[in-house]
């Protein structure tokens, strides 16, 4: 099918201001979008009231309007314009509601504009949490077991099922008031008896708790044919109870054998094929670490936050594609531009880890409450990419420019051992520093895993990178002298092979030898360790790549290709604290 | 030490059994199923490198083998993990392939490895413990080619055997073992199928004399030419009775039908690649492994492409105009990769059904 003749006007609807959980990954997705939309041929009208985004650039679409976002401008916007459609899946949960609100009132139908993408009862089936749940239950999809509960009896009935935890929800009271977590029956009584007497309807909603369920994220994408692909998928490092935006996420996922990767994958397809999605869409399940139970958490009907990463993560370019479905163009018709001569329509194969770490401002907020909940408080993100864990959790650790430069928290060392273990079951933006100190220390993986419920694969890796500080400190004498007589045959040479493999900095191994970085630079190069650039190609080179996206690694073949001509290198800072947004 | 046909030499670190392979070396891009694909008796004859360079995550468990032993010749990769954390664990990379006497390596750079392997394609190659080049050269050169040896005999059933239904027996099938996957016998069992699987060099007159309703053709390791012997008998089964070939079986039917084959440069192997049902224009993101291909132009009495690799072309599956006659290229038991194919063994019980 290609494209679609009646459509040669769509307005585009960005994210507006930048908040939490929606920032410069909607701008990236829009800009995409936009480009995408004009190569084939449509005129592309933009609506954003944030200026400092790089889609309301006037060559990025042929009509910008600077307005507020809110239905009484859009709609003069569209009587102005009079565009075919409306891509509302671009925007953030700001472009979906915004559209929403639009179509409800009749102004879409008014004007003859079509919702393109995603339709209005799809995206009221998967906003709506009731409306989502039954949905799940026609497909036979998992959702978590949840209860509304009016009597201590009911109460009691929950008990005697014999499901734990459960999170108890009262309803209409603000901020969670009189909720909170319960093992077991005596818990479940006490806090669900406080909650139905908090409540002013007398009412609370029971559900089952997945504290400590892997979480996983798959972006999906459909097109009209109903020809489905996954892009990628995501695990969490943190398990469930901390948000995805919040948590530490790796690509692609680490503990999953092939039957639960396939298993959570074609549960993504079914539930993006139920809601008819053309384009975009993001997944979230949790896993029981101990069973092949799953959960379907929530749905994204749109490019979300998580596709940024995605399509960085994979070389897919998720919002582009979706555009392009969303004007009818088939999967199979839309080339791959990495490969230039295979299709977008397959799944990338990656073959590097792919590690993302949140940017939180505490440094900025110093008296703000720095646990990590279900509520999102990361204003930015880096993400790294190398051939092993260990290397990309350091290159997003240094990138996140918080004036740390290995897995040696600010102050983690004067830490208490009560402390400590605090530090490890409780969510913060320091955890991942504690856990290193704890391992520092001597406790042993299980210990840490029994705090954290973090899979103890991750936490062997942190380990890893703990001993190899250990190791450096021991042989400090042995590299010192081989400062004096770089010899590449030197057992030691291998062991700073292995430091900088593991994403080790010049300035920690001086720091764990005592020896200066200047110097530590120095003896690397004349034993020969220096890091080779590999390509981001979207199929672990099976097809020649054409775009220049490089990581660096310490491997063997180099795959960068020098400029003849002189090149310029543009060098941006990118996690984003607060007050430094651009 | 790895080395290739072409003089190239990768250095790394042992893996599981010290000792010596040889085999043509290909790459398999899939991200997950390490443990279905060392045990699939397809890459019977090869080493196998995987493109993803964290192998051994989630270990070794008793539930995932597609047959009774490792058939991999040899296996390369980036990094083992030497502490595996999944629930079904029972072991780890390195002691399984110790266990079943298969020799690996780690710490290659597989993606300069693969790269290699795309330019030059598929080539013959030598694993080995010792550090000597010599031996390793000597080996590589009385070896025989990959593509002269017939790998369906060292697979293939020793003796026929039954693999029941799941409940009351719908429909009775024979499979002609090249190479089959526990997950294809699980598939049809599922679907009440009650299985006879038959050892590559059984008579097509023995197998229908026991009058299955339907026949199924196995995938299998090795170049389809080698394989005239068991052509004649998939000729006669399959003007016999409603037949489905999956991979090799595929291939064996196009033979069947006067078609030929050629060789990939570095074949499909993976879970990601794109297959499109002719008939429908649906796509489907398939699990794949073969090194050989079909000649369209080449088929014969009636029988027709129906899928074709939506990349590069290649012929995915074919179907006969007049019997009811269907096979596909790539492998709708997955395992590893996407289960969006498995659709195709309710198509074979329909057409079963139907007749």
């Amino acid at each position: 099918m290609p494209k679609n003749p009646d459509i040669k006007r769509v307005l585009v609807i960005g994210s507006g201001p930048i908040i939490i959980g929606q920032a410069a990954e909607f701008d990236y997705a829009g800009t995409q979008a936009c480009q995408s939309l004009r190569e084939e041929g449509v005129q592309v009208v933009l609506m954003n009231s944030n200026p400092a985004t790089i889609m309301t650039d006037l060559d990025m679409a042929d009509r910008v309007y600077i307005e507020p976002l809110t239905v009484e401008f859009a709609e003069r916007v569209i009587a102005r314009e009079r565009p075919d459609g409306l891509l509302p899946t671009l925007g953030g949960q700001t472009g979906l509601n915004l559209a929403t609100q639009l179509a409800e009132q009749g102004i879409l139908e008014r004007y003859g504009v079509r919702l393109l993408g995603t339709t209005l009862p799809s995206i009221r089936m998967a906003e709506d949490r009731e409306e989502f749940r039954a949905l799940m239950r026609r497909i036979g999809e998992p959702v978590p077991d949840s209860w509304i509960v009016e009597s201590e009896e009911a109460l009691r009935d929950i008990a005697n099922a014999g499901i734990w935890p459960l999170i108890v929800r009262p309803a209409y009271t603000l901020g969670g008031t009189g909720g909170g977590i319960a093992c077991d029956q005596d818990q479940l009584m006490e806090i669900g008896c406080g909650g139905l007497s908090a409540s002013m309807r007398h009412q609370v909603m029971i559900e089952r708790c997945l504290l400590g369920w892997k979480e996983i994220e798959y972006e999906v994408m459909r097109d009209a044919n109903d020809t489905c692909i996954t892009v990628c998928n995501m695990e969490n490092f943190d398990p469930m109870g901390v948000h995805t935006g919040d948590s530490i996420v790796v690509a692609p996922s680490q503990t999953l054998s092939d039957k639960e990767y396939q298993l959570l994958r074609s549960a993504s397809l079914n539930i993006i094929r139920s809601l008819q999605i053309e384009g975009g869409c993001n997944v979230q399940l949790a896993l029981d670490p101990h069973s092949f139970a799953y959960n379907v958490i929530e749905v994204n009907p749109r490019v979300s936050r998580s596709s940024a990463l995605a399509s960085k993560a994979t070389g897919y370019p998720i919002a582009r594609v979706a555009a392009k479905i969303a004007v009818g163009l088939r999967l199979d018709e839309i080339p791959n531009a990495v490969t230039g001569k295979t299709l977008a329509c397959f799944e990338p194969a990656l073959d590097y880890c792919v590690v993302k770490i949140p940017r939180w401002p505490f440094d900025k907020f110093v008296h703000a409450d720095r646990t990590i909940t279900t509520q999102m408080k990361a204003t930015g993100e880096v993400m790294a990419i190398d051939r092993s864990f260990e290397a990309a959790l350091m290159k997003a650790v240094r990138g996140l420019e918080i004036g740390v430069f290995g897995l040696a928290g600010k102050r983690t060392n004067e830490l208490s051992d009560v402390r400590i273990e605090a530090g490890i079951a409780t969510p913060t933006d320091e955890r991942l520093f504690i856990i290193a100190e704890a391992f520092r220390r001597g406790m042993m993986v299980e210990e840490v895993y029994a705090f954290s419920k973090i899979d103890p694969w991750f936490l062997r890796k942190v380990q890893r990178l703990v001993t190899m500080e250990t190791r450096l400190r021991i042989e400090a004498g042995a590299i010192a002298n081989l400062v004096d007589s770089p010899t590449e045959s030197d057992p030691t040479a291998a062991l700073i092979r292995e430091a900088k493999a593991l994403g080790f900095s010049d300035r920690q191994i001086a720091a764990n030898t005592g020896i200066a970085e200047k110097e530590v630079r120095k003896l690397r190069k004349a034993l020969g360790i220096v890091p080779v650039y590999k390509i981001v190609d979207t199929c672990a080179a099976e097809f020649e790549a054409k775009t220049p996206y490089y990581y660096s690694c310490y491997e063997t073949e180099d795959e960068s290709w020098v400029s003849p001509s002189e090149a310029e290198l543009a060098a941006t800072s990118a996690a984003k604290g607060e007050s430094d947004e651009r | 030490m790895l080395l290739l046909e072409d003089g190239t030499v990768f250095r790394g670190v042992s893996l599981g059994h010290r000792g010596l392979a040889c085999g043509e070396v290909v790459f398999n891009t899939g991200m997950t199923g390490y443990q279905e694909t060392l045990t699939d008796p397809s890459y019977a004859g090869q080493i196998v490198t995987l493109t993803y360079p964290l192998i051994g995550n989630y270990g070794f468990n008793h539930e995932d083998f597609e047959s009774r032993r490792l058939q991999v010749e040899g296996f390369v990769v980036r990094e083992s993990s030497e502490e595996p954390s999944n629930w079904r664990s029972a072991g780890t990379l390195d002691g399984f392939l110790r266990d079943h006497r298969v020799v690996g390596i780690q710490g290659v750079d597989t993606r300069a490895l693969t790269r290699r392997l795309r330019a030059h394609g598929s080539m013959m190659g030598v694993l080995s413990c010792d550090e000597s080049l010599e031996a390793a050269t000597q080996r590589l050169r009385s070896a025989p080619p990959y593509d002269k040896v017939d790998f369906v005999k060292k697979v293939s059933a020793d003796a026929p055997y039954e693999w029941p239904a799941e409940g009351e027996p719908r429909v009775r099938i024979a499979l002609l073992d090249c190479g089959v996957k526990f997950s294809i016998l699980r598939h049809l069992a599922k679907r009440g199928c009650a299985t006879t699987v038959w050892p590559c060099t059984a008579s097509a007159h023995e197998i229908l004399e026991r009058q299955p309703d339907g026949i199924f053709l196995s995938p299998g390791p090795g170049d389809p030419s080698n394989l005239g012997h068991i052509v004649d008998t998939v000729r006669q089964l399959a003007y016999a009775k409603p037949t489905i070939g999956v991979c090799l079986g595929n291939q064996l039917l196009g033979f069947a039908f006067g078609g030929r084959c050629f060789k990939l440069r570095f074949g499909h192997r993976g879970s990601n690649h794109p297959a499109r049902d002719l008939e429908t224009g649906r796509v489907y993101i398939t699990s794949q492994n073969h090194g050989y291909a079909l000649d369209p132009a080449s088929l014969q009495d009636g029988m027709e492409v129906a899928h074709v690799n939506v990349n590069d072309g290649t012929v995915e599956g074919l179907r006969h105009r007049e019997l009811p006659i269907l096979s596909i290229q790539y492998h709708p038991e997955a395992s590893p990769g996407p289960h969006d194919s498995g659709y195709f063994f309710d198509r074979f019980i329909g057409m079963l059904e139907a007749v």
